[in-house]
């Protein structure tokens, strides 16, 4: 029998907690509730005795302090409605692991033979007058996800105030009866194959299944399956390992697809986008720079990487997490830095983490409108990824130094988490360089980290329709960032001990990608699945193969070395499993004990899925052109944009965030006077007794691509190179990252619009090739998610498509780097770079209800001249503050310098560059590129002068210490005054809860 | 002869604040600055005694699942050193009794005041008093706060200090004595010695100046030798002038201001008194 310890505060002491659960009840579901007190409770199966649970309760689960606890009664009284929310069996509860280990560790030999498990949940008790009705909607829409947790909502006039609630277990039960299914694919037809697909989850097209089944009819193979004890027919772990590898998430399928373009001027055949214009501008951008290529590892590995200097290398990934988030935001986001967190950590010989990066693309969190069915509200989506990011990061030590967050209305369909992390490497280690991977035949394959459960099995693909109450919840994951630090720990050991040949992550695909990928660097492999470690019994052999089951790691350990491994890290109290050993076979051979259950050719598995063949068509959008009037007040025009969601400052999610730990933090994410101007990069210090740094920036502009996605990725590309350049990145030591979100490309009954979709995928591609080529800043690694709609009944969603682009570079004398803050009254002001009349696209234009058409175009030739002319004077020290112009225009970045620095400006804007229809709205809000404002100190007028003098630089106003923003029109009449503090006040008040 | 400075700094199970603890031990002119995982310590490997100034860095022990350091103060109370037939905590209580330093910083403070390290009143080194729990706005938050220091305070670390400025990075750092009594005893013997205050140096409860509400302001506290330290905010995070965060806009000297407290450590100890 199961016994419930609950742990609740001891009165007057304050329950932050239940105090920012009522404020949330408030804000969210809009519900006045008068009080909400929270009772921590662990349900303790294991058979202690009543001393003992007391000694637990009284020991590791409560703080005599503040704390009180109760064994089998309840702590509850005084409330009106009591909700308690615990999770789903299987659902990983990493309170409830750390207690079950401290429990464990107190009682020691005393626990004898006795195994215990602790599963927690947490009561809510709510004091108002609310009803029952109202009660459910808090669990449901608040305090509970349905999809992984279980809630309880009790009145007080039903509550047993004797015994509370019962000890429930939400144990997974199951046993280990291995199953392996056969499957017959020869002499099916096309809906035969097509239903295999569909009913197994697989998402393989007909040509895919089509190809298995001509492998499985092949008389050489059947011949050598036969001597495995296998026959013609396809294994259950064959097929799912097929779908995983030859799955749109691992294969970029699209990205390989063969793409008759067609623009309506020209056609042409796309063979790769991949290789015709990712990898295609990287090559000619490397060759380019000859000696002075930085790139080690481009495309190959789980992220790029790139040389820091003679001793170190920079590694950098960034990944996306959207379905999993839209299911679960908490766990989703937690899943998805803690999983990219394992891709610099996998790349090379591994790398040690420096700092993460996030980028959040979201409907309105104030969204008032009925919501679909399943969708969570964006509020609830906002609050879970912000925190699930905070954890992840924060419990992993990794500082988080640069990031944004996105709105659009489409986002409502699938909110994007993008995640990034970078980390640092020896250039070379025990006499050898890290970059690369090296395999051996006969390398033992060895998995740490977690266990395996059926966490993630077919992702987001799971419907909840098939849950029931026994079975585990396998569509989300919960990240678990101690376990997974603490490998992290023990695998650093092992490498600076040379103790393993090679590693990767365990992410998408499980073991079987894992070990898959691996095994082409030796030629095969043979693996026994039932050796696996397992959270719970009952996994089939597949499951085990392609589980997503977090915090793993699959190495190759030289044999003479396994002992070694093995041995730290059982001191280091870290599980680790030998698993099975290369192979030169050819063979991806797996084993479930002595039986064989898979047994593929390796190049089948990896070089037999056929190529898409897909069809692009491209039409320019014409959106009305707008024709409201210049406002009359033009300051109130700027307040309101500087409250716009796009624009307004993201203080609060970034102070969650600990953007300072490791010690090298140079460029924070808030900067000025006041600790709270918003900077346009970050920059870390990752060696402490350098002064060598590491510059991080990114783009991202979706409402472009309304009107073309050519120009939203020149714009991004073009907005994470100027942030870069803004605080003082050396030019030519910068590379990017592209992180595609799109909606589904591919044309079909469900996706009619697919060959437009597909055309602005191509547009991107061309202009990440002309952009980056300009610039001389390679991709060097990337990520794809190409199914970001929401399809239910009627109603389908797609987001805008999105690229993100992340930069990482480095600033060789991190006390060189410029803030964007105005630093002193007097200083003079400029802007860099004409502005246009470009404000398709704008959030001037969204304000006032339009797209237009007049989208930014980049000069990139033009620009990166005058970029180089900045850094100069920027390494002169000649810049005192330097700020870019992006959304919202030179009227925002004025507004931002301004009271960043806690000072005035008075700024002339006649004197700006100017092409287009004379508007001082348009001047002030255009978001034409390539801009920056920056400010100087007099003194140094002349130096910075000579040093612009080819581009177009134009000194327009200068800093004042009378604290108000005056900008005169174009008329030469004052337009704008208005106090900064009023404009922050304005920029800080709508997302500052 | 001066003594020799051996700094041991202490990971594993969640720290993540070794590098720059380590960092500063370093530059405030330790002899040794080992990074030592606790599980050297529990294998016998690598013991206390070798060491005399013991740093417990920032982190999140265990996740803080069971609250800010709980179950690494259980580890500390419970875990068998193999090999020795002793327990970690009393190795750890001959470490304090042979004169040795401890700094706890943030996670470090909180494990501090869980197993009572701190304040330790009338010498009693495992008896809890004192906590550290949620912030009053029940978030974690990153900001940079002003600490004035208690001149009276027998804390041999911040010595010569005044104003300073330093990150808090925490969701549990609201410290709240037992009783009154013991906040009293506190006042007393002058172990506070920090409290978050404004720029000018005025004590203050105001958010933010003051992030989490603790009483009385207490941002670090020490034990009655004044060997003992722990406090929320981090010194070391602020060793350089770059990790201010108006540093493009200040003047301020190379140096920051954290390493003063690793320095009058390495001098405590090299000194006569140690």
């Amino acid at each position: 029998m199961a016994d419930r310890i609950e742990v609740g505060f001891i009165k007057d002491i304050r329950d932050a907690l239940g105090e920012k659960t009522k404020k949330r009840i408030g804000e969210n579901l809009n519900l006045p509730v008068a009080q909400v007190a929270t009772v921590e409770v662990y349900t303790v199966d294991g058979g202690l005795t009543v001393a003992e649970l007391r000694e637990a309760a009284a020991g590791p689960l409560s703080d005599p302090v503040i704390q009180e606890y109760a064994i089998n009664r309840p702590m509850a009284r005084n409330f009106d409605w009591l909700i308690e929310v615990g999770f789903r069996p299987g659902v990983t509860d990493n309170v409830g692991k750390t207690a079950r280990e401290a429990i464990s560790l107190l009682l020691g030999e005393r626990l004898g033979a006795r195994k215990i498990s602790v599963y927690t949940s947490r009561q809510y008790l709510i004091s108002g007058s609310i009803t029952k009705i109202d009660a459910e909607r808090i669990a449901s829409d608040l305090l509970a996800n349905d999809l992984i947790e279980r809630h309880q909502v009790v009145g007080k006039d039903k509550f047993d105030f004797t015994n509370g609630l019962p000890a429930v277990v939400p144990q997974v039960t199951g046993k280990n009866e291995p199953r392996v299914e056969q499957i017959n694919l020869t002499n099916l037809d096309a809906s035969a194959l097509l239903k295999i697909s569909s009913e197994k989850l697989l998402a393989l097209n007909l040509e895919e299944m089509q190809a298995i089944a001509k492998y499985y009819a092949d008389p050489s193979v059947v011949k050598a399956r036969q001597k495995m004890g296998l026959d013609e027919n396809t294994t259950d772990v064959e097929i799912e390992c097929l779908a995983q590898t030859w799955s749109e998430h691992c294969k970029h399928k699209i990205f390989n697809s063969r793409i008759e373009y067609n623009d309506g001027r020209t056609k042409k055949i796309i063979n790769s986008l991949f290789k015709t214009y990712i990898k295609g501008s990287t090559a000619k951008i490397r060759k380019a720079k000859g000696k002075k290529d930085f790139c080690l590892s481009v495309f190959v590995d789980n992220a790029g990487i790139i040389k820091f200097n003679d001793k170190s290398n920079l590694v950098f990934k960034v990944e996306t997490h959207n379905s999993p988030s839209a299911l679960d935001p908490y766990g989703g986001a937690l899943t998805g830095i803690v999983g990219v967190n394992r891709d610099p950590f996998g790349t090379g010989i591994g790398a040690k983490l420096i700092f993460n990066t996030d980028v959040f693309c979201f409907a309105s969190p104030f969204h008032k409108k009925k919501l679909p069915p399943r969708i969570l509200h964006p509020r609830r989506i906002y609050d879970g990824v912000r925190e699930g990011v905070e954890h992840g990061g924060n419990k992993s030590g990794i500082p988080t130094v640069n990031g944004s967050i996105v709105f659009d209305e489409r986002f409502l369909g699938k909110p994007l988490v993008y995640c990034g992390t970078a980390g640092i490497m020896p250039a070379r280690l025990n006499g050898k360089p890290t970059h690369g991977k090296e395999i051996k035949p006969g390398d033992v394959i060895i998995m740490t980290g977690g266990r395996i459960g059926k966490d993630g099995i077919h992702g987001a693909t799971f419907s909840s329709e098939e849950l029931h109450a026994g079975s585990p919840v396998t569509a989300v994951q919960i990240g678990d960032p101690i376990t997974q630090k603490k490998m992290t720990d023990f695998l650093l050991k092992a490498r600076n001990a040379g103790l393993y040949r090679a590693l990767t992550d365990n992410g998408a695909g499980g073991l079987s990608s894992s070990v898959g990928e691996m095994a082409t660097y030796s030629g095969g492999c043979e693996m026994d699945l039932s050796l696996a470690p397992l959270k719970y019994a009952g996994l089939q052999p597949w499951e085990i193969l392609v589980s997503e089951a977090q915090e793993r790691m699959s190495l190759a350990v030289d044999p003479k070395k396994v002992d070694k491994f093995l041995e730290l890290a059982c001191k280091m109290d870290v599980e680790a499993t030998v698993l099975g050993k290369f192979t030169k076979s050819g063979k991806f051979h797996i084993r479930y004990g002595k039986k064989t259950v898979a047994y593929l050719d390796m190049a089948f598995l990896h070089e037999g899925v056929p190529q898409m063949k897909l069809r692009a068509t491209w039409k320019a959008s014409r959106h009305r052109e707008p024709t409201f009037p210049v406002p009359a007040h033009l300051g109130k025009a700027l307040s309101k944009m500087l409250s716009r969601l796009n624009i307004c400052s993201k203080e609060s999610v970034v102070r969650q965030y600990d953007h300072e730990v490791q010690g090298g933090s140079v460029v924070k994410p808030l900067v000025g006077v006041a600790n709270d101007g918003p900077s346009d990069a970050g920059i870390v210090r990752p060696v402490l007794d350098s002064m060598e740094g590491v510059v991080v920036a990114h783009g991202i502009c979706p409402r472009y691509s309304d009107i073309d996605a050519y120009h939203m990725t020149a714009c991004a590309i073009d907005e994470a190179v100027r942030n870069a350049v803004a605080v003082g990145v050396d030019l030519d030591h910068l590379a990017g990252l592209d992180n595609f979100c799109w909606c589904d490309p591919v044309k079909s009954p469900k996706t009619p619009d697919g060959e437009f979709k597909l055309a602005q995928l191509v547009r991107s591609n061309m202009a990440i090739f002309d952009i980056t080529t300009a610039y001389g800043v390679p991709c060097i690694s990337g990520k794809d998610s190409m199914k970001n709609d929401y399809s239910i009944g009627k109603t389908k969603i797609s987001v805008p498509p999105t690229l993100l682009y992340s930069v990482i570079g480095k600033i060789s004398d991190v006390r060189k780097a410029v803030t964007m803050d105005a630093k002193r009254p007097q200083d003079l002001v400029y802007i860099l770079g004409e502005t246009r009349d470009e404000l398709g696209g704008s959030e001037w234009f969204a304000q006032n209800g339009a797209i237009g058409n007049n989208v930014p175009q980049v000069d990139a030739k033009n620009a990166m001249r005058f970029y180089r002319a900045l850094n100069k004077a920027i390494r002169a020290g000649l810049v005192a503050s330097c700020h870019d112009c992006s959304d919202g225009g030179l009227g925002i970045a004025l507004a931002e310098t301004a009271f960043a620095g806690g000072l005035g400006l008075n700024i002339d804007l006649k004197d700006v560059p100017y092409r287009g229809k004379k508007r001082d709205d348009f001047v002030l809000f255009s978001e034409t590129a390539s801009r920056f404002v920056v400010t100087i100190h007099p003194r140094d007028k002349t130096k910075f002068e000579k040093l612009m003098a080819d581009h177009v630089v134009r000194e327009i106003g200068f800093v004042s210490n009378d604290g108000l923003l005056q900008i005169s029109g174009l008329s030469g009449k004052t337009i704008i005054k208005e106090k900064i503090g009023k404009l922050k006040d304005a920029w800080q008040a709508p997302l500052n809860f | 002869m001066a003594n020799q400075v051996k700094a041991i700094i202490l990971t594993g199970n969640g720290t993540n604040c070794e590098m720059e603890m380590a960092h500063a031990c370093k530059l405030a002119g330790a002899d040794r600055y080992d990074i030592v995982h606790i599980s050297e310590l529990l294998h016998g490997e690598k013991r206390l005694s070798d060491y005399n100034f013991l740093n417990l860095p920032g982190g999140f022990l265990d996740g803080d699942d069971l609250g800010s350091a709980k179950a690494g103060a259980n580890r500390f109370l419970h875990a068998t050193i193999s090999g020795a037939n002793e327990m970690l905590i009393e190795e750890l209580l001959k470490f304090i009794n042979g004169g040795g330093l401890i700094l706890g910083v943030c996670n470090g403070f909180q494990l501090m005041v869980k197993l009572g390290l701190l304040p330790a009143l009338d010498g009693n080194y495992t008896k809890q008093t004192t906590t550290l729990t949620f912030n009053n706005s029940g978030r974690f938050e990153d900001r940079w706060v002003y600490l004035k220091a208690n001149e009276q305070s027998p804390c041999v670390f911040t010595r010569g200090f005044d104003v300073v400025y330093y990150p808090v990075r925490h969701g549990e750092g609201n410290f709240i004595p037992e009783s009154l009594a013991v906040s009293e005893e506190i006042e007393r013997k002058n172990l506070v010695v920090f409290r978050y205050a404004t720029p000018e140096g005025k004590l203050t409860m105001e958010y933010p100046a003051n992030p989490n509400g603790s009483t009385n302001a207490i941002a670090g506290i020490c034990n009655e030798t004044g060997r003992l330290f722990g406090l929320m905010p981090h010194p070391e995070a602020f060793l350089h002038r770059t990790n201010h965060p108006r540093w493009t806009r200040e003047d301020l000297p190379e140096e920051g201001q954290g390493l003063a407290i690793f320095r009058n450590a390495v001098n405590f100890i090299r000194g006569s008194e140690f």
